[in-house]
């Protein structure tokens, strides 16, 4: 399971191209999805746009049981675009994993911590950003001396752990469902008997990495909005 | 933090590190694609998908709003109308129950008029029989008394014989029926 990742410099900046690669595979599956269900937009909704309204109704509903919906409803489109991004990278390493040259290509964008480490850290700059904007550089500071003035070095600790939790979660699970599809796959490949042992946990590994996949994406998005209300909203 | 990051994931062992890859230190140009092709993808979503479904749905929810809205007035214009409607025949109703009565009312005075009319018609007539027999009485026993007086002087002059200047004893005879009128 120890393969190498590509890696290539440019500008003097290091470069995954497999994870490039990923990201832009998962985005024009994100956008193909989203545009392709919105054409034929009707009053009366028919098909994949009744699935599209009801992601936006879900994360509308994870908004609204974190924050009022006027300060929320400003981040419905990141908590849908979140969502159906960390859903689709979930699921794109689950057929298989690509190995050419001994460099692994195809996984999933989110089995790699950069990415997930990097996606955490921007939603939670984010929550940072908002909070200054909604409470004012005054009001910000000051959640950090609440409830208690002396809980403040826990509070700022909590922001660090808050963004290691969120990226690294996310990581571990698709990534372990990763290197476990990859095991049951080489157990299969190896021989006859191999394969008979493997068909039946791996095809429930399966099951059960789709059912993370889609629980993870949820995870992420929820506490996307926790962390944005704890910010947002003076009195929680 | 994200030093801290690693430092804390290295603990974890080579496999890890090893899935990181980095030979030359942190996958920055990795960090800035991400971000990068993340909000890119969330500015184009909005634009094409985001925005119109939103749009859609607002305009569904507003539609049915004023469905409701509209559902509630035509109710209440119904309402409303059924109460006109009500308080109409309502009023039709008694205006009709106060024109029989009006009529019966005005029927009964006419007859009790007529009555009157009738009733005095007859007094008056009964009235003026009565006077004209009076009248007739008076004028039959003036014509009786001087039918009485030119006979009783015919008479008379047939008894004396002689012709009695009717017109030097009309006067006593006149007086004579008269007292002997009173007499009886």
């Amino acid at each position: 399971m120890n393969h190498e990742n590509p890696n290539i410099v440019f500008l003097g900046l290091n470069f995954n191209p497999a994870n490039i690669l990923m990201l832009f595979v998962t985005c024009l599956v994100v956008f193909l999805i989203a545009v392709i269900s919105t054409r034929n937009l009707k009053v009366k909704p028919t098909g994949m746009q009744n699935f599209m309204e009801w992601v936006m109704d879900f994360v509308k509903g994870i908004i609204k049981n974190n924050m009022d919906w006027k300060t929320g409803g400003r981040f419905h489109v990141l908590g849908i675009t979140l969502i159906m991004f960390v859903f689709v990278a979930n699921m794109l390493g689950l057929p298989a994993g690509v190995v050419w040259k001994g460099e692994l290509w195809w996984k999933s964008p989110t089995a790699d911590p950069v990415i997930t480490l990097t996606l955490a850290s921007m939603v939670v700059v984010l929550t940072h950003y908002y909070g200054v904007k909604q409470l004012g550089t005054k009001g910000y500071f000051k959640t950090y001396l609440q409830p208690m003035p002396f809980l403040a070095p826990l509070k700022i600790i909590e922001e660090f752990a808050n963004t290691l939790t969120l990226g690294l979660r996310l990581y571990g699970n698709i990534f372990a469902g990763e290197i476990l599809i990859g095991l049951l796959a080489t157990l299969g490949a190896g021989s006859a008997f191999g394969l008979i042992g493997a068909v039946v946990p791996a095809l429930a590994w399966l099951g059960f990495s789709v059912f993370i996949g889609a629980i993870q994406a949820f995870i992420f998005v929820m506490l996307t909005m926790v962390y944005m209300a704890h910010k947002v909203e003076t009195d929680h | 933090m994200l030093g801290n990051t690693f430092i804390l994931l290295s603990a974890n062992g080579g496999g890890f590190l090893s899935s990181l890859n980095n030979p030359d230190g942190l996958n920055l140009g990795d960090i800035i694609v991400t971000i990068v092709f993340f909000a890119i993808l969330m500015v184009l979503l909005k634009k094409f998908a985001w925005g119109p479904l939103m749009g859609i749905m607002d305009q569904r929810a507003e539609l049915i709003a004023n469905e409701i809205e509209a559902a509630e007035n035509s109710r209440l214009e119904s309402h409303k109308l059924l109460e006109e409607q009500r308080a109409l025949l309502k009023e039709a109703r008694e205006n009709a129950q106060s024109i029989v009565e009006n009529a019966r009312k005005q029927g009964e005075t006419q007859r009790e008029e007529l009555i009157t009319a009738a009733r005095s018609e007859v007094n008056r007539m009964k009235e003026s029989a009565t006077l004209e027999i009076a009248t007739e009485k008076e004028k039959a026993v003036a014509a009786v008394r001087e039918e009485f007086v030119s006979l009783s002087i015919l008479a008379a002059s047939k008894v004396l014989g002689k012709e009695i200047s009717e017109e030097d004893n009309r006067a006593l005879i006149e007086e004579t029926i008269v007292k002997a009128g009173e007499g009886r």
